[in-house]
């Protein structure tokens, strides 16, 4: 998201954008981030040796809205973009608006999330279960609290009229970087909620 | 900003490797926006298959893969649909599957070799 | 190109920024330096900055063998020693190896693929400058105690800062906070310039340039981006953790709570491995480039060295369980990696016997460069056996924390990488400095370094089979270590000797060494078509590129017996990259200096700064990197359009 200022059309070796090659590296090596973190969490599940264990925090239906929220938040960016694409400003932006709050609405049920446990006697020092969890979900939340900053700082700019169709590169990019935040959850759904051991 | 948009190629036509040649209008093959909303349906349906089974109640081996098999799919369709990895170029499919790929199989032998499990 | 100060307007931050935007435009003063995004600058400083560390860790080492010169010396206490060793070796690995080759990749991945700079300019300053940030908040961490009373508050837990030696308990005091906070920074820029180099050889290559036209440095550039950027997650994550576990009490490597310390050896080794590739590729490839020119004679086997690199960078991810044989994993990992590890053995001796070839039947020209290059294969042969001898389990057993083990990586490293990247020095620095370093004194550089090198390390196998344990901050006598321990020392205080050879070389050949001119080792890539220094727009007009070594089918033709013959001046048909006319670079739009890259990555040591004393301190340094990356956004990125 380094540069907000359109390119239109570039001519490079391969023909691909170096902003889009340079994206999809980046979330090629975000791959290995998250393994890492999701692989200390699978490894940890259980082996904490005092309580409390996932068993006794989980709110299977609260998680599953807020997975939901962030699932609706990708169709609503993918929506902002085909608008640009197309020429609609407009719609980009009441899209990339939405997408900002349903992930603002993901935070704070994550935020909720986060006090609740803490109410209940689970802290990063309390077991293997509470610092593998804090660790895994906040590495989680802040990627996609800088989703959120970006899309505000791209709807603020759109405002200005700088995002145009000829540079809708810009929306697609942070597209792609919101879609992988969601895949991120999906995995982190099933394996760190749903399945449990 | 990129250099390329300023090299000058002297009127030079610059010699692509064919094959890596983007094509310039593939956001014409891009699905639309009702498109879009069917699948962001599919998927929203998928979660909450997942949800029901997981209060089914199965055996847990085989609440294990069909979670994993649901999610897989969520994940497949994001990133080939909402992310066009689909309809757009090989290299970028290339880089976050080499990514992807290299993340898997390394963290399951992690896993295996330190005596991790997943059920 | 003016050198006009520019005029000082009111005072106020916006204009003295502007003001100092507009130094920097024209190339001119320090802040042409500060907000320069010229590959070329920032290479020359990534080899200054590299170039000081390597004299600093130089100096760890110096102590470290002074300390052991005899049984109980009494240089340095056991706390000292721990925190200098550790230092010393993390030094050489994050703040020596890695950016002197990111100097190189700098320096030239965009000549030699033909481009006027990186994809993108701003995030290469801003990886030095994280690099550098990085790098000294590391080092002040030795100030953090009372150092005038000898106490010294560097981390001391090695360089791999094995858990749980690295958890709060064992080490108390902020040197673990420090080291892991410092590595992260230094992976953030490791990762961006990571990313940058691979975009800029997949998509910046001059037209023509195609990927099996590439010379082998650009290829091993790649590989090793590939690795970084895919290694330095893990690493990222596994200092996370420990920064976690020391700030915040977590319980990842806490055995009272029944965290596993080995999960640090394997996320350290994960990343670890590649790094080891990370370190030596960019050494290979800059004596790829070496021997070629030297031999007068194309690389040998191309497309078999280019894979091999390829196939050592996938391989490096299935070895990392050999740094863990001793910690019980069982016989069938220990086997599988075993395996693993002698298989990639193969691409590496593929490589070496590419070299050997491309040398049988050269017609050799021993300059300085050369020798450094010969020497790189030959000490990395060594140290690339001994490796092997570890990759067998039983004897790995008897190896394991000996000095055997430190004499195979300083043959890799040092015999390796440190051989390799001095040769790209004499090779490449004229280029840059527009004078070439004197031939006399580089050979007596190199012999000094080769005895002193062979002189420090090879006694270190024998000491290590004679069972002394690395690490230990001194040892008893009678044991008979005495003897190879004094070689040792003398062979460190020899290469201290050649290192200050270089530095005088270096010195005197800037006041009046011979001028390098276009093509003064008779080259065969594109570099060597453009004038040293070159402009700061690189190539007056893209080369377009019709063959592999470019320059040199530029220059040569071959007879029947496949004897290069030169082309007669004129003659060459319809190569466009030939009669580069100075008109001044009017018309070519380079990307415009800014000073954004510097404040943003001013963020990250206040952060961190903030994460171990006060984290008011975080919110201070996380209110500069989003001033950074903001103005970073949204100022325009190329200099105004000009007549």
């Amino acid at each position: 998201m380094a540069q907000a200022v359109g390119t239109a059309h570039l001519e490079t070796s391969t023909g691909l954008d170096n902003r889009k090659l340079l994206m999809w590296l980046f979330l090629g090596s975000e791959c290995l981030f998250f393994g890492s973190l999701i692989a200390a969490y699978l490894l940890y599940r259980d082996r904490s040796v005092s309580g409390p264990h996932p068993g006794d925090l989980f709110d299977i239906p609260f998680t599953s809205v807020s997975a939901f929220v962030l699932l609706m938040s990708s169709v609503s960016m993918v929506l902002a973009l085909a608008a640009i694409q197309r020429g609609n400003v407009r719609g980009m932006q009441i899209w990339l608006f939405t997408t900002a709050v349903l992930g603002l609405l993901f935070l704070s049920g994550q935020a909720f999330e986060f006090t609740e446990f803490n109410h209940e006697g689970l802290s990063l020092s309390t077991n293997l279960f509470g610092t593998t969890f804090f660790v895994l979900t906040g590495f989680h939340g802040a990627h996609v609290t800088i989703g959120v900053l970006i899309l505000l700082s791209l709807f603020t700019v759109s405002l200005q009229g700088r995002i145009q169709q000829k540079n809708s590169l810009n929306v697609e990019l942070a597209g792609l970087y919101w879609h992988f935040v969601d895949i991120v959850w999906i995995v982190i759904f099933t394996l760190v909620y749903l399945i449990q051991p | 900003m990129t250099l390329a948009e300023y090299r000058r190629r002297g009127g030079v036509e610059p010699a692509r490797e064919e094959e890596n040649v983007a094509d310039a209008d593939h956001v014409e093959k891009h699905p639309g926006p009702l498109e879009y909303a069917q699948i962001g349906s599919i998927l929203a349906i998928i979660t909450g298959v997942e949800v029901a089974i997981y209060y089914l109640g199965l055996a847990h081996a085989l609440l294990v893969v069909g979670l994993l098999v649901l999610s897989a799919t969520k994940f497949s369709m994001v990133v080939l649909w909402f992310m066009h990895l689909k309809f757009d170029h090989r290299l970028f499919s290339t880089m976050f599957i080499l990514g992807f790929i290299l993340a898997l199989s390394i963290f399951t032998v992690v896993l295996a070799t330190v005596g991790g499990k997943l059920v | 190109m003016a050198t006009e100060w520019p005029q000082t307007r009111k005072t106020g931050l916006a204009d003295a920024l502007r003001g100092a935007r507009e130094m920097a435009d024209q190339h001119y003063g320090i802040w042409s330096w500060i907000a320069t995004v010229d590959h070329k600058r920032i290479g020359l400083m990534y080899g200054v900055t590299a170039f000081i560390f390597f004299l600093t860790g130089g100096i760890e080492a110096l102590l470290l063998r002074t300390q052991l010169v005899v049984p109980n010396a009494g240089v340095l206490n056991a706390d000292q020693y721990n925190r200098i060793l550790t230092m010393h070796g993390t030094t050489m690995v994050f703040l020596v190896i890695m950016p002197l080759s990111a100097a190189f990749f700098n320096l030239m991945t965009p000549l030699m693929i033909g481009a006027r700079d990186v994809a993108f300019p701003r995030l290469n300053a801003f990886s030095y400058w994280v690099f550098l940030a990085g790098g000294i908040f590391l080092n002040v961490s030795f100030f953090t105690k009372n150092i005038f009373s000898g106490e010294l508050g560097a981390p001391d837990c090695g360089w791999t800062c094995y858990s749980t030696l690295s958890s709060k308990a064992f080490s108390p005091g902020h040197g673990v906070d420090f080291w892991a906070l410092g590595v992260q920074i230094l992976g953030i820029a490791s990762l961006a310039s990571g990313f940058n180099f691979i975009v800029t050889i997949l998509n910046m290559r001059a037209p023509g340039m195609t990927l099996f036209r590439m010379p082998l440095f650009v290829w091993m550039t790649l590989v090793t981006s590939f690795l970084i950027i895919f290694a330095m997650p893990v690493i990222a994550v596994a200092l996370f953790e420990l920064i976690f576990d020391r700030l915040f009490n977590a319980n990842f490597f806490n055995p009272d709570k029944g965290g596993n310390p080995l999960l640090w050896q394997h996320m350290f080794w994960l990343f670890g491995h590649p790094e080891v590739y990370i370190l030596i590729l960019p050494a290979m490839g800059i004596v790829s480039e070496i021997l070629p020119t030297f031999s007068r004679k194309p690389l040998f086997g191309y497309p078999f060295v280019v894979f091999s690199g390829i196939a050592i960078g996938f391989m490096s991810w299935g070895v990392w369980v050999h740094h863990m044989y001793t910690t019980g994993l069982g016989t069938v990992a220990n086997s599988a990696f075993g395996i693993s590890t002698i298989l990639i053995g193969v691409p590496t001796g593929v490589k070496v016997l590419n070299w050997m070839a491309t040398m049988w039947g050269g017609s050799l020209n021993l300059k300085a460069p050369m020798m450094f290059a010969v020497g790189f294969v030959a000490m990395f042969t060594i140290g690339g056996l001994s490796g092997v001898t570890h990759s067998v389990v039983p004897s790995d057993y008897q190896q394991q924390d000996t000095y055997y083990v430190v004499a195979h990586f300083h043959y890799v490293l040092f015999g390796g990488a440190i051989f390799a990247l001095f040769a790209g020095f004499y090779y490449w620095l004229p280029k840059f400095t527009g004078k070439l370093l004197n031939d006399r004194l580089g050979q007596i550089h190199f012999w000094l370094m080769l005895i002193g090198f062979n002189l420090t390390f090879f006694p270190m196998h024998v000491s290590g089979l004679l069972g002394m344990p690395r690490r230990i901050s001194t040892y008893s006598e009678g044991q008979g270590w005495d003897f190879w321990n004094l070689l040792s020392t003398i062979g460190a205080f020899t290469i201290a000797t050649s290192i200050l050879v270089f530095i005088i070389n270096f010195i005197y050949s800037l006041r009046r060494g011979e001028a390098a001119g276009y093509d003064p080792w008779d080259g065969r890539t594109l570099e060597w078509t453009i004038p040293s220094p070159p402009p700061h727009y690189n190539f007056e007009k893209i080369p377009v590129v019709h063959a592999r070594d470019p320059f040199w089918h530029e220059k040569y033709t071959e007879d029947e017996e496949g004897r290069p013959i030169p082309v007669v001046a004129g003659a060459a048909n319809g190569h466009e990259n030939e009669g580069q006319e100075d008109h001044g670079g009017h018309g070519i739009h380079m990307p415009s200096p800014s000073y954004f890259p510097l404040i943003a990555a001013l963020g990250f040591p206040i952060m961190a700064t903030g994460l171990i004393y006060d984290y008011a301190l975080v919110a201070v340094g996380a209110a500069v990197l989003f001033v950074g990356i903001y103005g970073w956004a949204l100022e325009p990125a190329t200099e105004g359009e000009e007549a």
